[in-house]
């Protein structure tokens, strides 16, 4: 085990899997010389030369496209997208061709690939450079998509997405770039795609959170103190409902917390599938605490609140453990919006 | 290229009949491209063709009954029936899934030749797209990225003059789509598409060029879509006398003068070979239409592999 940023797991990650088989490669906007705009792939050029790790033009349904044509081909490629929004121009390549590919063929072409993403608030990068935009990919078969939340994850959530025998979304919460982790690597340190952890044990609620919002919600529960059990879904397609199910039949209360606005967001899907299996052990309505329906805004301060804080995270857990009854947010308590 | 023309024709016949549902996309008038094509490659290379691909696949050596049992939607087709006109495939003929999206072969295609290039193969990839792909931003990307890359890939477009339902004065700047290969400083090279030679020999260059690592060529085959767009379009939009005045230039037609000229087949074994052919299609028509459709499961397959 070694102390490590997340950054530096992705690169340890990449690194790994590109010592251990020939056909993993990297590509994307300054991802070789310059080593990542987030310093995601430190010293990948240096060691695997300008054949595996490749700066493309700024180019995304080119070279999303020739990833997927890449790994028709039997190689498992890695392509980064900057910055979530720059896959909107390359959708057709995921959703489209990648996820379809093995259906098309009678299982015969398939597309190993990643496809790595940075996501979320939280830096002041402004509105189009900071959503978080899950529910693009989760509505797809035959895509999965996983999201990292510490250095652990980020490492073992990609060692197995580059393993994987089909295209995998990496959704990366570029807040957490510079968090430091503990971090095993090697076989060990591989997080299976599919599986959420329970990271915090309690009994009187299951928080359900994803990516950058498993640091809050661990936050909002310190300060509660016991009784919040808190998941790690780490998986968003294909989800783990074991876990979360099992999790809520011992504590009887269910919240999401998610980092994107409100409508069409992934919790919906968790809160409806939970709500259906186990209405019965069910003591409250379940309920997400999300961000507002708004772009995300750039001043530091409304930015703050656009993601759920730990501060807004505890007021709503305590009400709701205190009640019963689902809470209003922020916004519809203090009349700003409805 | 006689069977693509009668298998086209049956296409459209079983579709008046109800026997298929859903769309095609015929290609009749541009059989010279896909022979050519499959001639001139490797059966190690791969294409990349789009949704009005019933020619490409055929003319790379799957059966009619692959490709019609799949048109038709039976168990038997080459996806098992999930996929339909617009999807074939067979890797063990080099044809990726063919793309149902205008434009979205090219970057798969340079793909597929990046993965060539990194494993130092003397493999080649190819797309075959029409005019109408041309116009979108794929396109550009792709030309691009294998021009700067070097790719062993040879982008084909085949120019049937219609993108759609629209003429390509109405929406191209140029007709003359291979000098948009001086764009990207790789070869740009126009060719006769209703003629087999002409189009073998820029193909051969092509190739050659790709596989020998000296990068991408787009190659623009002059080509007449003789159907309309799909099964609905009668194509009355076509300026009167056009469609005539290609007919005078039918690949078929230039092909048997050809064949009889150099002395390569005579008019009776023209006609033993068509009369071969038609009897087949017969045969393999009753066959597929004969066969069950795909079972229920069957939606359920393929859509993710075991994870290891």
């Amino acid at each position: 085990m070694a102390r490590m940023r997340v950054r530096q797991a992705i690169a340890a990650a990449l690194a790994d899997a590109m010592r251990e088989d020939g056909s993993v490669m990297l590509f994307g906007e300054d991802v070789a010389a310059a080593e990542g705009p987030f310093k995601t792939s430190e010293g990948l050029l240096a060691e695997f030369g300008p054949l595996r790790v490749r700066d493309t033009p700024i180019s995304e349904m080119g070279f999303v496209g020739a990833a997927v044509g890449a790994a028709t081909m039997g190689m498992r490629p890695v392509a980064e997208i900057m910055f979530m929004e720059f896959l909107g121009v390359a959708l057709d390549q995921l959703v489209t061709e990648a996820a379809t590919f093995r259906y098309l063929s009678n299982g015969r072409v398939t597309v190993p690939l990643v496809v790595r993403a940075s996501t979320g608030s939280g830096l002041g990068f402004g509105t189009q450079h900071s959503q978080t935009l899950e529910n693009w990919l989760t509505a797809t078969p035959g895509l999965k998509v996983a999201v990292p939340s510490d250095a652990q994850t980020a490492y073992g959530l990609l060692r197995a997405a580059i393993r994987d025998p089909d295209p995998v979304a990496i959704l990366e919460p570029r807040v957490l770039y510079a968090e430091r982790g503990d971090c095993v690597t090697g076989d060990e340190g591989i997080v299976p795609l599919g599986t959420a952890r329970v990271v915090r044990r309690g009994d009187a609620v299951t928080v359900v959170a994803l990516g950058q919002t498993v640091r809050t919600a661990l936050g909002a529960a310190e300060r509660l103190g016991t009784g919040v059990e808190v998941v790690d879904l780490s998986t968003l397609v294909p989800w783990d409902r074991a876990t979360v199910l099992a999790s809520v039949a011992r504590t009887g209360r269910l919240v999401v917390v998610e980092e994107a606005p409100a409508s069409g967001g992934w919790g919906s899907e968790i809160v409806a599938a939970v709500t259906s299996a186990a209405f019965r052990a069910l003591q409250a309505p379940p309920f997400r605490i999300t961000a507002p329906d708004v772009p995300v805004p750039y001043n530091k301060g409304l930015e703050a609140r656009f993601s759920p804080s730990a501060d807004e995270i505890e007021y709503q857990l305590r009400a709701y453990l205190e009640t019963g009854e689902v809470p209003d947010p922020w916004w519809r308590r203090e009349g700003v919006a409805a | 290229m006689y069977e693509i023309r009668r298998f086209e024709d049956r296409v459209n016949e079983l579709f008046a009949r109800g026997a298929i549902h859903g769309t095609t996309h015929l290609c009749a008038g541009q059989e010279a491209l896909d022979v050519s094509l499959a001639l001139e490659l490797r059966p190690t290379d791969t294409v990349s063709a789009t949704y009005r691909g019933h020619g490409i696949a055929l003319a790379l050596g799957m059966t009619v009954h692959s490709v019609l049992a799949e048109i038709m939607g039976k168990a038997a087709g080459c996806t098992g029936g999930v996929g339909g006109s617009m999807h074939l495939s067979d890797p063990d003929v080099g044809l990726l899934p063919t793309f149902a999206i205008v434009g979205a072969g090219l970057p798969v295609a340079a793909g597929a030749a990046l993965a060539f290039q990194t494993r130092g193969e003397d493999r080649v990839a190819v797309c075959v797209f029409g005019d109408g792909a041309a116009n979108i931003g794929a396109f550009h990307e792709a030309l691009n990225l294998a021009a700067v890359w070097k790719l062993p890939v040879v982008f084909v477009c085949d120019n049937n003059v219609y993108a759609e339902y629209s003429r390509i004065d109405v929406t191209t700047p140029l007709s003359d789509l291979y000098r948009r290969a001086g764009s990207y400083d790789i070869p740009g090279v126009p060719v006769d598409g209703m003629d087999v030679a002409a189009t073998r020999a820029v193909l051969a260059e092509a190739v050659a060029r790709a596989r020998a690592g000296a990068g991408p060529t787009l190659v623009e085959a002059k080509t007449y879509r003789f159907a309309g767009h799909s099964r609905a379009d009668q194509a009355t939009y076509r300026p009167a006398g056009e469609l005539e005045r290609w007919r005078e230039r039918d690949p078929l037609t230039l092909a048997r003068v050809e064949l009889l000229a150099t002395g390569a087949a005579t008019a009776d074994d023209l006609t033993a070979l068509e009369k071969a052919v038609r009897e087949d299609l017969d045969a393999v028509t009753d066959t597929v239409a004969a066969l069950p459709d795909p079972e229920p499961a069957t939606m359920f397959h393929n859509v993710r592999g075991a994870t290891a």
